[in-house]
C-alpha cells in the first residue's frame, strides 16, 4: 500500500494533469497552441496510477491522450507547453505536438496519432528488456478503441507466448471517439479479451487511483518476475469531448455529469481529509501547481522556434 | 439548368446520397460516419436518412472496414468505405493492395470489386507526423487500382458518382483544406469520367501540372504570373491512375514547358511519373527540362511555420515558373 506521503504525491500529480490541460485548452481558444489535441481531463487516476506504480527506470507507452501519462512518468510541464506551442525547447522540439509527445529520457517511449500502434512498440520494448535482462518492465497505455484493431490481437498474444514483461493497460473510457463499447463489444468487460490470450485480465475502478495503482503494481511485480504480461481494464471516462472538433452529440449532459461527480481529484482530496491531511496542506500544493503552470505558459512563449535547416538535419541519424 | 454554390465536403455528401438513392446496393461504412457525421463532417444527416444498416459505424479496424467492403462488393454491393486519414490507409494496405486490386485479375476476370475507398491527405492543420499525409502516389503504382484526386466541389461529385458505379476499387483522394472551399455544381445528375483531365486556365508558356489542393494554389500562381507578363497553363489531372497522356501531352506541345506541381514528398511521388512521361513523349518539344516542384523530404511537423514550408504554397510555385520560363 502506498504510504501517506505517496498518496498526496498521487493527488499533486493528478492535480498538476488537471491544470495543465485546462490552461492548454485556455491557450488553444486563444490561438496560442494550435492544431487539435485530446484533453484527458476525468481519466488522471489511471496514468497516476499506473505510473505510480513503477519503477522510475521502467517504461511506459502513451496515446493520441498522452498529456497525463508523460506527467505522471516525471515530464516538465514547461518542456510539455512548449511541445503543445510548438516550439523548440518542447519535448520533440516542436515537430510532433500534442499528438506525439515523447520523453525518452523518462522512459516514455511516446504517443501516437494511429490507434493501437503503441502496443507492438511496447511489446517490442519488454523483448528488448527480456533479451537484455535489464529487469525492466513495460507499461502500455492505450484506450478502448485500440483493443479492436488488428496490432492488439497480434501484439497482445506475442507477449502472451513470450512471456514477456509488459502490462496492458486499457484506459476503458466508453468511447472510440463516438463509438460507444456497447456497440464496438460483445463482451461485457473488455478485460474478459485475457482469457483468449492466456494471461490474467482484471477490470478496475479507473476513478479511483489507488485501485489502479495496486492492480499494476501486481501486474508489474509478476512481469518483472518472469511471470509475463497482464490486461488491466480502468474503467473511466474523459469529461471532455474526443478532440477540439467534437461536439459531443454522442452522449448524454446527464452522463458526463454523473461521471464528473465522480471526479478522481476530489475523490483523493477527500481521501486525504479524512486521513488527516490538513486542508491547508493541499490547498498549498495547488498553488505550487499554478506558480508551475505559469511558468510553463511563460517558458513556452518566450521560446524560439526550430528552423527548417534544423528540421532538414533531423530526419536521419548522423 | 441553373448552378448553385456549394462546399467540396457537401459535394461528396451530394453524390453519395444521390447514389444511395438511386442505387440500393450502395452502402457507407467507416469509423464515426453516423450521428458523428464524419470526423470532417461529409456525412452528416446521412444516417438519419438511410439508417444504420446503410450507414455503418465501425469499432476502429481499418483492416476490417477495407476488407469488409470487399467482401461485400464481391457478392453484389457497392460500398463506400471512409478511411478518417489517408495516413491510416497503411493500416488497410494489406486488403487494398493484395486483396482488392488484384481479385478480378487473379480469379480471371470471374470476380468483380465495385467499391470506393474515400480518405483524405493534406498538411496545413496542424495535426502533425499521423494525420497530415498524402500517401496516394503508393497506390497509384498498383495495377488493378484506379485512384482519383479532385480539386473542386464540381468534379468531387462528378467523379465520386463515376467511382461508385465503377466497377473496379477506386481510391477516392479527398484534401483536408478542400473540404470547406465552395464552387459551383449544376443542378441535374452529372458524372466526371475518370481518366481525364481538365485544362483549368489556358496559358502559352508553360504548363502547371498538378491536381487536388495544388491546383488552386497553380491558378493563384498563375494569376501572379500573369501580371509578370508569363501566361501559365494550369492542368488538373483529376484522375492520376488512369491518367490522360493525352491532354498532358497537347498541354505541353503547346507552352513547351512543364513544371509539376505536388505536396507529397518529391522524392518518388506519382509528380515524378508524370515528368517521365513527358520526357518521354514530348521531349522534342521542351525548351526546358522539366522540373518537379513537391514537398520536403521530412515527415509533416507540428510547428505551424515548418508544417507551411513542408508543401508548395503559391509563392513557390511563382518562383519555380519563372526560373523555367526567364
Amino acid at each position: 500500500m502506498p504510504t501517506l506521503q505517496e498518496k498526496i504525491q498521487m493527488f499533486y500529480t493528478m492535480y498538476l494533469i488537471r491544470r495543465f490541460e485546462e490552461t492548454a485548452e485556455e491557450l488553444y481558444m486563444e490561438g496560442k497552441i494550435w492544431g487539435t489535441f485530446h484533453l484527458y481531463i476525468g481519466e488522471e487516476a489511471v496514468a497516476v496510477g499506473g505510473c505510480s506504480a513503477l519503477h522510475p527506470d521502467d517504461y511506459i507507452t502513451s496515446t493520441h491522450r498522452g498529456h497525463g501519462h508523460c506527467i505522471a512518468k516525471g515530464a516538465d510541464v514547461k518542456r510539455m507547453m512548449a511541445e503543445l506551442m510548438g516550439k523548440k525547447t518542447g519535448y520533440c522540439l516542436g515537430l510532433g505536438g500534442s499528438m506525439h509527445i515523447a520523453d525518452v529520457e523518462k522512459g516514455n517511449l511516446g504517443a501516437t496519432g494511429i490507434v493501437g500502434s503503441a502496443i507492438p512498440i511496447a511489446v517490442g520494448a519488454a523483448l528488448g528488456c527480456k533479451l537484455m535482462q535489464t529487469k525492466k518492465v513495460v507499461l502500455c497505455f492505450f484506450g478502448d478503441g485500440a483493443v479492436n484493431t488488428g496490432a492488439f490481437h497480434e501484439a497482445v498474444n506475442l507477449a502472451a507466448v513470450f512471456k514477456l514483461p509488459v502490462v496492458f493497460l486499457c484506459e476503458n473510457n466508453l468511447y472510440a471517439m463516438s463509438f460507444p463499447t456497447r456497440k464496438a463489444f460483445a463482451i461485457r468487460d473488455i478485460a474478459e479479451r485475457a482469457l483468449g490470450y492466456g494471461i490474467p485480465g482484471l477490470a478496475v475502478d479507473g476513478m479511483d487511483v489507488l485501485a489502479v495503482h495496486e492492480a499494476v503494481f501486481q501486474a508489474a511485480e509478476r512481469a518483472r518476475s518472469g511471470g509475463g504480461p497482464t490486461l488491466i481494464e480502468a474503467k473511466t471516462y474523459r469529461f471532455k469531448g474526443h478532440s477540439k472538433s467534437d461536439k459531443n452529440v454522442y452522449r448524454t449532459k446527464e452522463e458526463i455529469k454523473q461521471w464528473m461527480e465522480r471526479c478522481p481529484i476530489k475523490r483523493m482530496e477527500s481521501l486525504l481529509l479524512e486521513e488527516g491531511v490538513a486542508a491547508s496542506v493541499l490547498e498549498e500544493l495547488k498553488h505550487k501547481v499554478e506558480d508551475e503552470i505559469q511558468d510553463a505558459v511563460r517558458f513556452g512563449l518566450e521560446s524560439e522556434e526550430l528552423t527548417l535547416e534544423e528540421a532538414r538535419r533531423l530526419v536521419y541519424a548522423e | 439548368m441553373p448552378n448553385k454554390t456549394i462546399t467540396y465536403a457537401e459535394a461528396i455528401r451530394e453524390a453519395l446520397r444521390e447514389e444511395m438513392r438511386r442505387d440500393p446496393t450502395v452502402f457507407l461504412i467507416g469509423e464515426d460516419i453516423g450521428l458523428y457525421g464524419g470526423a470532417f463532417g461529409v456525412t452528416q444527416g446521412l444516417i438519419e436518412e438511410f439508417g444504420a444498416e446503410r450507414v455503418i459505424d465501425t469499432p476502429i479496424s481499418e483492416a476490417a472496414i477495407a476488407g469488409a467492403a470487399i467482401g461485400a462488393a464481391l457478392v453484389g454491393m457497392r460500398p463506400v468505405a471512409e478511411i478518417m486519414f489517408f495516413d491510416f490507409m497503411t493500416l488497410c494496405a494489406d486488403q487494398v493492395v493484395n486483396q482488392a486490386a488484384k481479385i478480378r485479375f487473379m480469379f480471371g476476370g470471374k470476380a468483380r470489386v465495385p467499391m470506393v475507398l474515400r480518405s483524405p491527405i493534406g498538411s496545413g492543420t496542424g495535426a502533425a507526423g499521423h494525420h497530415s499525409g498524402s500517401l496516394e502516389s503508393w497506390f497509384t503504382h498498383v495495377p488493378g487500382l484506379k485512384v482519383v484526386a479532385p480539386a473542386t466541389a464540381y468534379d468531387a461529385k462528378g467523379l465520386l458518382k463515376s467511382a461508385i458505379r465503377d466497377d473496379n476499387p477506386v481510391i477516392f483522394v479527398e484534401h483536408k483544406l478542400l473540404y470547406r472551399t465552395k464552387g459551383d455544381v449544376p443542378e441535374e445528375d452529372y458524372q466526371v469520367p475518370i481518366g481525364k483531365g481538365e485544362v483549368k486556365r489556358e496559358g502559352k508558356d508553360i504548363t502547371l501540372v498538378t491536381y487536388s489542393i495544388m491546383v488552386s494554389r497553380s491558378l493563384e500562381a498563375a494569376k501572379i504570373l500573369s501580371q509578370q507578363g508569363i501566361e501559365a497553363e494550369v492542368l488538373d489531372l483529376r484522375s492520376l491512375r488512369p491518367l490522360d497522356e493525352e491532354t498532358i501531352i497537347r498541354s505541353v506541345k503547346k507552352t513547351n514547358r512543364a513544371l509539376v506541381v505536388y505536396e507529397p514528398s518529391k522524392f518518388g511521388a506519382f509528380g515524378a511519373e508524370v515528368a517521365a512521361l513527358i520526357t518521354e513523349k514530348a521531349f522534342d518539344y521542351l525548351d526546358a527540362p522539366v522540373v518537379r516542384l513537391g514537398g520536403e523530404e521530412m515527415p509533416p511537423p507540428y510547428n505551424p511555420n515548418l508544417e507551411k514550408k513542408l508543401v508548395p504554397q503559391v509563392e513557390d510555385i511563382v518562383r519555380a515558373a519563372r526560373e523555367m520560363v526567364s
